[in-house]
């Protein structure tokens, strides 16, 4: 298989691009693939914190566009799985200390590696934003069913599409059935006739999203939880899987909405 | 809250959100604001009026949008004869 660079990006932030990627990192290499996580957001760092890896890092992603070490040495295995490696970004430096060729240059190195690049962009349309996407051979956009989110999406869109960046595909993060039936909230219908891209997932709307962030425990290692299966299936449809995005996230949409359960 | 709405006859926030961001995404997408769509407007009625005889209060000119590619609408009818020699 050749190795696919996938980069997730949402110009708003907040919108969930860093738990979007430690799920999907997750999901891929719970189904045997290897996976390199690096995190594109230098100066504001998370990815380490949402994958529990933070007390593991040596060496950062300017350590190796910089020559202080080898890539190999700043991958940092996630032993819960057999082969999840993360490449942290850089905490005291700033979006200037990579170029876009930089980021082209590493992941054809790692190319040989792995199976999956996965990288967190920041969010914006500046530096960072521009470094994450050189190398993508596809880009998931995520927004949530808000108003500056979708506006935000679309600025992206327009951009990468300029760019010819692309297949480009839309994940819907932080869906709330209860407000959307009650007509509070732009439907998954009504982001993707704004947005017009195909859509690769949606997300519900979940208390357990905060509570595995704290944990450091991205909820795709639990096959209970919905946001977790979510997250797998997105990462299923990246491997060419071809599951219906309404049926199972909707099914446990409606489950929860009969069970009363919050 | 939905009977709320029925007498209040106020529209659900969901419907307010798509089309304010339906005309929000238009001009973003185009990088025309709604001002320059009337001084656009102006300026075609005066090249088109040195060519024909149109009437300029029943020009419209509007931003449409299909999928992800924008268009530019203009609806310019022109006097005929008959309605000129009034």
């Amino acid at each position: 298989m050749t190795t696919k660079v996938v980069t997730v990006t949402s110009g708003k932030g907040g919108v969930g691009k860093t738990t979007a990627v430690a799920n999907i990192a997750v999901g891929l290499a719970q189904l045997g693939q290897r996976v390199v996580c690096i995190d594109g957001d230098i100066g504001l760092r998370n990815l380490d914190v949402l994958l529990g890896l933070e007390n593991r890092i040596v060496y950062d992603l300017v350590d190796v566009v910089e020559g202080r070490c080898r890539i190999r040495q700043a991958m940092i295995r996630d032993k819960r799985l057999p082969e999840l490696y993360l490449i942290p970004a850089a905490q005291t430096r700033d979006k200037s200390a990579v170029s876009p060729s930089d980021m082209v240059n590493l992941c054809n190195e790692l190319r040989s590696e792995c199976d999956w690049i996965i990288i967190d962009s920041p969010a914006g349309i500046e530096r960072g934003f521009r470094n994450s996407i050189a190398p993508a051979d596809q880009v998931l956009v995520m927004t949530n069913p808000e108003v500056s989110a979708v506006r935000d999406a679309d600025r992206v869109i327009g951009i990468l599409d300029a760019e010819e960046k692309g297949p480009v595909s839309l994940i819907i993060n932080r869906i709330n059935p209860v407000m959307i039936k009650r007509g509070d909230m732009l439907s998954v219908d009504d982001v993707l006739d704004l947005l017009a891209i195909p859509l690769i997932g949606i997300i519900p709307e979940d208390e357990s999203v905060i509570i595995a962030s704290n944990r450091g425990t991205p909820l795709a290692f639990d096959n209970r939880s919905k946001v977790g299966l979510a997250f797998i299936n997105i990462a299923k449809r990246l491997m060419g899987e071809e599951i219906p995005v309404s049926q199972m996230e909707n099914q446990g949409f409606l489950q929860k909405l009969f069970s009363g359960r919050k | 809250m939905g009977i709320l709405n029925l007498f209040t006859g106020r529209k659900k926030s969901a419907g307010n959100a798509k089309d304010r961001l339906k005309l929000v995404l238009i001009h973003d997408r185009t990088d025309l604001a709604p001002g320059e769509l009337e001084s656009l407007k102006d300026e075609l009625i005066e090249v088109i009026s040195r060519y024909v005889d149109i009437d300029p209060s029943s020009v419209t000119i509007k931003l449409a949008n299909e999928g992800r590619s924008q268009r530019l609408i203009a609806d310019i009818p022109m006097r005929t004869r008959n309605n000129r020699r009034r």
